[in-house]
This record gives structure tokens, C-alpha cells and sequence, in this order.
């Protein structure tokens, strides 16, 4: 074998040891690192399982699973029942030479701190804020509704962001679907609804469940907006993982957690992919 | 000094060997960054403080005096900051600002260096708060009061009938129903439950739990939000609450100019006394300056300072603090003496209670 060749195949290796490594040394490794802990008592002691087993036994932890799965299945569902009409208009209706304007202010909202965003709602919902205003300036309502810290203010916050989100994953498949599918589909008869129920809508399901994966994972894992938005009034996951550390440094139980967190994160990507077959063949 | 990165001609050689000589050039430019800050830290006092200690107006004068530069790193949470050191080389921090309750925590895992009593100026503190009991291990000082304060009842004067605010019961009646918010930290408000049911904060036990988590619950069907500092302190200045419990001169001292309404009462049943100290680091390799700032932060003029920090104020430990009459005035400074008679000290459980505590304020925060 020549020096050229031995070179040649070591380049690619060479070009993405950087990425490896960068994964190995933070995320392998402190993942490795959070299981270990996660098996370890927080006096010092030694190997134990009962970090785990006080999620299953305590109804207060176990609730918090149940509030963030709430949240986040309403919260998925509601962002790609806004986000596809959203980027179908964005693909179909706006003209090409205005999409990317279009687009790019559709997204501007990426542009603020996400802290800041979510302070941002605050005061939109709080009791003095502009809704409620709105709704008493106007005589809808006599008193101003409980909005901020609510369950409901959290999901507003997480949707605002994340709609934002989907409408790119969306509008990307949109584009990519070659509108030979449509005339195809028309010259078979089928008039605007069909095609879009039985072949526009399917077509673009891989860009909607890959959106509403992301959109899972980083709302289920996500500790600032409900904290901000929610006032407390429930604890989502990540909330009850940080509860742990802050005083008592229990970081044994907050791996614990995690972990488990992690275990539902993994549970949903396997039934997004085999369902939908991400994987390529 | 520059660092040359073209060490080669990329058109003359193979592309391993251009890469190669590359990382070298950027290991050697990221070991001279590192070999740098390295010598800038040890040079400088490096500082794990909480928010009040962050202000420029407190540090600055004690920097330009002595000609080093405060590092300050910020943490919440005596869990939080011990894993920062835990994180850390020996030798990384100087002085760290902590729970008093907290201080025997770090002594327990051998961080603390015991300070010179003789050269410290614990005859001009408030004898209540010197907390030698937390302060003190076996018979030497590692940690001094700085600042303290009182997590009780803070209130809006124009929304609330100040009278009613002299009794923990209007924190469970129906009058002021989703009027209130409560601090979010299990201690001084499990602290506060258990004064509002006639327990001694110093004397909470297990058996007490059930009777403080039925109080908790009550408080929590009357709370419009539990929030941190910030939450809880916006919902009080904007009005979307009237009460704050585990409230005090933390918060509505700070907003005293822009809000007056902002008030705080000490009710009958009392209140919780919180504070917090100064403690130096075993392994500090810069002592004497740690010293120094120590000194610099329980004189009378850093008191003032650090009592009326940007973050947010409270009491100087120092009865002699630097404070103008007007700031003493918003601070209930000459009150104090009756406000720390009733006053209790901050619940310090063991770790085993301590969790038990944390675990109903979980439920207390899930219940619906």
C-alpha cells in the first residue's frame, strides 16, 4: 500500500476524530459519569438502587412525569396543528421571492434570549399585562383571568417557540415535494382536499414527526419555561431534577432522574423511528 | 507574544502533515491561554459569592485599595456551590459566601480554614446573629455573619390591611386568596409553617412534618405562585400578588425608592431569621488577601455596601455599618433589636430531615 493511500484513508478519520471526540468527552463520558452516580448513595456510601426506586415510590415524583408528559404531548400536538397551515402558506401561497423574507420573520422570535422570551410572556400574561387589558378594556371580562403562572402560560411559552420551529421542518418538506405529485394526482381525478389528505399530507408526515420529535425532546427536558411561566404550581421533571441539586446537592438522585428521563426520551425516538422509518435502508 | 499558525506551505505538503502541525499550533496557543489564566488566577481573589457580592460599587473599593482584581463566581444553593469546589483544583477559591447554618457542611468536608477572631470585628455584631452554634466547630471560628435578615410576611400597605399582617392566620384565611405568592425554599417557610402551628424552628422533628405540611397546603390553596427571588419579588412589585410569604426587607427594602408601599411585618407567631457568612478557603493560596477582604466586607463602610447591594439588601451583621439615616430608615435598622427578640433561627435538619423537609415541599408544590 502506497504512503498516498494509507494518507487517503486516514484523512476522513483524521477530519472526524474532532467531532468523536468532541462526543465522547461530553456527552458519552458524563452520560457514563451520570449512570454511575445515579447507582451511588448521596451520604457516600456505596452502590444502591434506591435513587431509583423513590421516583416509582413517591407519588409526588412520579406526578412530575405525568405533568411533563401532559404538557409536552399538548404542546407537540398544538405546535403542528399551528405550525402546517403556517408553512403550507409560507410554500404554497407566498410568492418565491418573498418566502425567504417571509420566513426569516417568521423565525425572528429565534432571535431573543430564550430567558428573556419567557419573561417576555410573563408580563403579557400576568394579571396587568396586555391580554388581560384587552380582555377587560374591551368588557369581555369584569376581572382579569389567571393566565401567568398556570399551566396554560408554560404551554403558550413553549408553543410560541416551538411552533416556530416545526413551520421549518414543515416548510422544508413542502419544498421538496416535487409538484409532479399534485398533477398526478389531478389528472387522476382527485380534486384539492384529496390530494392533499391522501398525498400531500402523507408525503410531508416524515418532516412533521421529525419536528415533533425535536419538539418533544427539548420540551420535555426544558427547565426554564415552566419555571418562569408556571409559577410553581406543579413540577414538571427537569424542575424536580433541579430541586435536588440546589441545596442539598444530591446529585445521585438528580442522575437518577435524569436517567429516567432520558429512558422516556429513547422510548419515543424508537417509536418515532420505527414508525416512521427514519433509518435509512 | 503571537503565535505563527503558517508554519508550512499547505501546497508542498501532504494534508496529515498540514493538519498535524496545526493541532500542534493550537494546543500550544490553548496551553499558553491556559498557562496564562492559570497565573492571572492565582494572582487574583477568586470568589464564590451569591448575587449581592457581584456589585461593582461593593468590590471596586476594595480592589483599587489593594491592587487585585475580585473573580467572582456566583452560585444559589450551599449543594450547587459545594459541587463548584468539589469541581474544582485545591486552591481554585479563597473565600466563599454560604448559609450560616450551612458553614459546619464545609467543615465537615475539610474546606475551611478557621479566621482570627482577634482580627475580625465580632464585638460590633449583633449578638443574635453571630450564630456560634453554626459558626463555631469545636472551639474554632470558620465563618463570620455578614448580612441577615428575616423570611416573614411582605406585603403591598395599600392592598392589605396591615393590621391583618401581623398574624400568620391571614396567610391560610380566605380573605386574601389568590393574593398571595410564596418564596420558593422549603426552610424558612417550612420554618414559617411551623411558628404559624407554635413549633420552635430549632427544635423541628419528624414528627412535626404532617402538622407543617397541612399548613403548607393550606397557605398553597391561597397562593396565586411559588416563586424563586425574582419570580416572587415581580409578582410583589408589579401586583400581581399583595403578600409575599418568606418575604422580607430582602424584598421590599431594594424596591423601597420605586415601590413604598412595600412593607414587612414581623407577626406575633414571628419570624425566621436568615443569614449569611464568610468563609475562607483551607487550601487558599492567597490567605492574606482573603483575610483582607473578609475585614474589608465586616468594616463599616463594605457592611453599608454589601447591606445595600444592587442584588438586593438586608441587615449588616455590623451594628456599626456605614449607613446613611435614610437607608437605615427603609432597613427598620432601629427596630431591630425587638424584630431579632422574636425572631427564630433558620430550621438546620440534619441530612436525613433535611431531605424529608425538601420532600414535602415537593408534595406541597404538586398539590392541585
Amino acid at each position: 500500500m502506497s504512503a498516498t493511500g494509507n494518507a487517503g484513508r486516514a484523512l476522513p478519520w483524521a477530519l472526524v476524530t474532532p467531532a468523536l471526540g468532541w462526543t465522547l468527552l461530553f456527552f458519552v463520558l458524563p452520560f457514563l459519569a451520570m449512570a454511575f452516580s445515579s447507582l451511588t448513595a448521596h451520604d457516600g456510601g456505596g452502590f444502591t438502587l434506591s435513587n431509583n426506586s423513590q421516583f416509582f415510590n413517591n407519588p409526588a415524583y412520579w406526578q412530575a412525569m405525568v405533568n411533563s408528559l401532559q404538557v409536552t404531548a399538548i404542546v407537540t400536538v398544538v405546535s403542528v396543528l399551528l405550525a402546517y397551515p403556517f408553512a403550507w402558506i409560507l410554500a404554497e401561497q407566498v410568492p418565491e421571492r418573498w418566502q425567504r423574507l417571509a420566513l426569516m420573520l417568521a423565525v425572528l422570535p429565534f432571535w431573543t434570549s430564550y430567558v428573556v422570551r419567557s419573561y417576555s410572556w410573563l408580563l403579557v400574561l400576568a394579571q396587568n399585562g396586555v391580554i388581560n387589558r384587552a380582555l377587560t378594556g374591551s368588557g369581555l371580562f369584569s376581572e382579569p383571568l389567571q393566565i401567568a403562572n398556570t399551566r396554560l402560560a408554560t404551554i403558550i411559552g413553549f408553543v410560541h417557540f416551538f411552533v416556530m420551529l416545526l413551520t421549518l421542518t414543515i416548510f422544508a418538506n413542502l419544498k421538496q415535494l416535487s409538484p409532479s405529485y399534485r398533477k398526478a394526482a389531478a389528472d387522476l381525478g382527485a380534486g384539492p382536499v384529496r390530494t392533499f389528505l391522501h398525498v400531500v399530507l402523507p408525503l410531508t408526515l416524515p418532516g412533521i414527526m421529525v419536528g415533533a420529535f425535536l419538539t418533544f425532546v427539548l420540551c420535555i427536558g426544558d427547565y426554564i419555561t415552566p419555571q418562569i411561566l408556571g409559577g410553581n404550581n406543579e413540577l414538571l421533571m427537569p424542575q424536580l431534577v433541579m430541586m435536588q441539586i440546589g441545596r442539598r446537592g444530591d446529585f445521585p438522585l438528580a442522575s437518577a432522574l435524569s436517567i429516567i428521563l432520558m429512558a422516556v426520551v429513547t422510548v419515543a425516538y424508537l417509536a418515532c423511528a420505527r414508525w416512521l422509518k427514519i433509518e435509512r435502508a | 507574544m503571537r503565535i505563527n499558525l503558517k508554519t508550512s506551505n499547505p501546497t508542498t505538503k501532504d494534508p496529515l502533515s498540514v493538519l498535524k502541525s496545526h493541532l500542534h499550533a493550537a494546543c500550544a496557543a490553548t496551553a499558553l491561554l491556559l498557562a496564562t489564566g492559570s497565573f492571572a488566577q492565582a494572582a487574583d481573589l477568586n470568589a464564590l459569592i451569591w448575587c449581592d457580592h457581584a456589585d461593582p460599587a461593593l468590590l471596586q473599593p476594595f480592589e483599587e485599595a489593594n491592587g487585585v482584581k475580585v473573580n467572582v463566581k456566583e452560585f444559589e444553593g450551599t449543594g450547587a456551590g459545594m459541587a463548584i469546589v468539589e469541581q474544582s483544583q485545591p486552591g481554585d477559591w479563597d473565600v466563599m459566601v454560604i448559609d450560616s447554618i450551612d458553614i459546619p457542611r464545609g467543615v465537615e468536608k475539610g474546606l475551611f480554614e478557621p479566621l482570627p477572631e482577634d482580627k475580625l470585628p465580632l464585638a460590633d455584631l449583633f449578638p443574635q446573629v453571630k450564630m456560634d452554634r453554626s459558626t463555631v466547630v469545636d472551639g474554632k471560628r470558620y465563618g463570620i455573619t455578614e448580612k441577615f435578615g428575616y423570611n416573614t410576611i411582605g406585603y403591598n400597605k395599600t392592598k392589605v390591611d396591615p393590621a391583618d399582617m401581623q398574624s400568620m392566620a391571614a396567610l391560610t384565611g380566605d380573605k386574601y386568596k389568590g393574593k398571595i405568592a410564596i418564596y420558593d425554599y422549603y426552610l424558612p417557610v417550612i420554618g414559617m409553617a411551623a411558628l404559624a402551628i407554635g413549633k420552635k424552628t430549632a427544635e423541628l422533628t419528624e414528627a412535626d412534618l404532617p402538622a407543617i405540611k397541612q399548613e403548607l397546603l393550606k397557605m398553597k390553596a391561597n397562593a396565586k405562585l411559588v416563586g424563586e427571588v425574582t419570580a416572587s419579588q415581580t409578582a410583589l412589585a408589579t401586583g400581581e400578588v399583595d403578600i409575599l410569604v418568606g418575604g422580607g426587607e430582602w424584598v421590599t427594602a431594594g424596591l423601597a425608592k420605586e415601590n413604598p408601599a412595600l412593607d414587612f411585618s414581623i407577626p406575633k407567631e414571628g419570624a425566621v431569621l436568615w443569614s449569611q457568612s464568610l468563609a475562607m478557603f483551607k487550601d487558599s493560596k492567597n490567605k492574606d488577601m482573603a483575610l483582607k477582604f473578609i475585614q474589608y466586607i465586616m468594616s463599616p463602610e463594605g457592611q453599608a455596601r454589601l447591606a445595600t447591594s444592587a442584588c438586593y439588601w438586608g441587615m449588616p451583621a455590623n451594628t456599626k455599618a456605614a449607613l446613611t439615616d435614610e437607608q437605615k430608615k427603609i432597613l427598620r435598622f432601629d427596630e431591630q433589636t425587638d424584630f431579632l427578640a422574636r425572631a427564630q433561627p433558620y430550621p438546620a435538619p440534619n441530612a436525613d430531615l433535611d431531605k424529608k423537609m425538601q420532600d414535602v415541599w415537593t408534595e406541597m408544590l404538586q398539590a392541585q
